[in-house]
């Protein structure tokens, strides 16, 4: 009975989310226009690979951040903040249920987005991976959904109900550029470059772009010891946050 | 005629486990400085309908929050089932209807039965959750094409949708006009003479008279008055006993 529950919760919750045309466009569609303009568009060589090559690490990262920040923080903040979570919270579901099924919903759409995102990269932009590289690229931006899914807590019990799409907007696109996600890493001023190891995006990157580059075994242990040190603080900020929502006041006695 | 009410609220009955649903005794809460509710006591007997009578900030909503474990009690007991209503899985015999400013809009109102439905052992069949909640012919609109009533009529079908044996209803008929407002005193009644346990939430002098077999004051986190509609007019007309006990006789009306 428990897992029915999981079940319909994660259904539903990706259900909803793909009948919003403002999510489904401002998560999967911006990132994929942006490859192609950048990705695509403007595909040179850019050392041993493509920059099409390049970029699909980097697109990659940005579009599954944007899919897990926004499909966490904005409902969170909304739901939240206009009380349909203290429905949920009076029944008996159990809590976890809601989160497990949000982190579900996230993964979901990643991999749509990810698919999409190597159709264009292999249709239109000479893209070339092994079968079994496609396969490390999933696997590690589908594992960048927990580090992002937490981060999307944080800003989901930070933000107010109006606000949260601008504000999740104002944390994460300053971010990813910051982190190279839109340009490749060497271009940017140093000052940014110094600025990125304390990203999680930064850290995502390099990850994937380790993937699609061939690179093995080249320092990647120390960039996956920062999205797990990022997810333990974000969780922790998270239930610091949540126990603050619980025990104030909403103006209602 | 305030004291011979004050009266009847000391007598209060000692608690007794067998015939009672849900009790709040002797609860104080308190957000800051401010006190919600004081030294409160309060019980819903099986298959009573209690109504919960007060001014806005009275403590009305604290304790139906109280009973459905989304607050903390800062002294005193509360009891739903004779056991701790904060854990999610003791809320298996209670449904409630509270005040939500929005729904998830992308979900079909079939849908959203079929999710709270999903959260109790022995729901009840969907059919008979939309006919009971007079959904017929919209079950398969999403929720944000219905009007305020429909709308209201789905937060009741989720409220009912697990079959439980206590209901919570927050000020269920608020913005419903008076043949949407009698419809739902027709199923509340329904469920009543089901044998459910009730505790409803009102602003309607005329709605508590209508429903319940015991109306409770409170104001300013106290109970002021305690007895069926029958006792509470024999003082006065219940409406100008509640103006008193409010202070709100001067108001123009």
């Amino acid at each position: 009975m428990t897992a029915t529950i999981y079940f319909k919760e994660a259904k539903y919750e990706f259900v909803r989310r793909l009948r919003v045309r403002a999510f489904v466009l401002g998560t999967l569609g911006f990132p994929l226009m942006f490859y192609v303009l950048f990705g695509l568009l403007m595909n040179q060589s850019f050392g041993p690979i493509r920059m099409s090559t390049y970029l699909l690490a980097t697109y990659g990262v940005f579009g599954v951040g944007g899919v897990c920040l926004f499909g966490f923080a904005v409902s969170l903040a909304i739901e939240r903040g206009l009380g349909w979570l203290e429905l949920k919270q009076a029944s008996p579901m159990p809590p976890a249920a809601y989160f497990v099924a949000k982190l579900i919903a996230c993964i979901l759409f990643s991999i749509v987005y990810i698919a999409l995102l190597l159709a264009l990269g292999f249709g239109f932009g000479h893209v070339q991976l092994s079968l079994l590289d496609v396969l490390r690229l999933f696997a590690v931006l589908i594992a960048g959904a927990i580090p992002f899914g937490a981060f999307g807590l944080v800003l989901g019990y930070l933000a107010n109900a109006t606000s949260a799409p601008s504000f999740v907007n104002m944390i994460y696109l300053p971010m990813s550029f910051c982190s190279g996600l839109w340009m490749p890493f060497q271009f940017l001023p140093k000052v940014v470059r110094q600025i990125a190891p304390f990203l999680p995006t930064y850290h995502l990157s390099e990850l994937s772009i380790a993937v699609v580059r061939g690179d093995r075994n080249n320092g990647t242990l120390a960039h996956w010891e920062a999205l797990a040190a990022f997810t333990l603080v974000f969780i922790g900020l998270a239930a610091l946050l949540q126990r603050r929502d619980a025990s104030r006041n909403n103006g209602l006695l | 005629m305030i004291s011979a009410i004050e009266c009847q609220a000391e007598s209060a009955a000692p608690p007794n486990v067998a015939t009672e649903a849900a009790a709040l005794r002797s609860v104080t809460k308190t957000y800051g400085s401010q006190i919600a509710l004081d030294a409160a006591d309060l019980s819903i007997g099986r298959g009573e309908l209690v109504a919960l009578l007060g001014p806005n900030g009275a403590g009305k909503t604290t304790a139906l929050k109280l009973m459905l474990g989304l607050l903390r009690a800062d002294a005193g007991t509360v009891r739903v089932f004779g056991r701790d209503p904060r854990e999610a899985s003791h809320r298996q015999r209670t449904g409630a209807m509270l005040q939500v400013t929005r729904v998830p809009e992308t979900l079909r109102v079939r849908e959203h039965i079929d999710l709270f439905s999903s959260y109790y052992p022995h729901p009840l069949p969907m059919a008979e959750v939309v006919g009971v909640a007079g959904l017929e012919g919209i079950e398969n609109r999403l929720f944000g094409e219905l009007s305020g009533g429909q709308k209201q009529r789905v937060l009741f079908a989720l409220a009912i949708c697990g079959n439980p044996d206590l209901l919570f209803l927050d000020e269920p008929t608020v913005g419903l006009d008076v043949q949407a407002r009698r419809g739902l005193w027709k199923q509340i009644r329904a469920l009543v003479a089901q044998g459910k346990s009730i505790l409803l939430t009102t602003h309607y002098l005329e709605e508590a008279d209508a429903l319940a077999n015991r109306i409770v004051v409170i104001n300013h986190g106290r109970v002021i008055a305690n007895g069926t509609p029958a006792e509470m007019k024999q003082n006065a007309s219940l409406e100008d006993a509640f103006l008193a006990l409010t202070g709100d006789e001067g108001e123009p009306r």
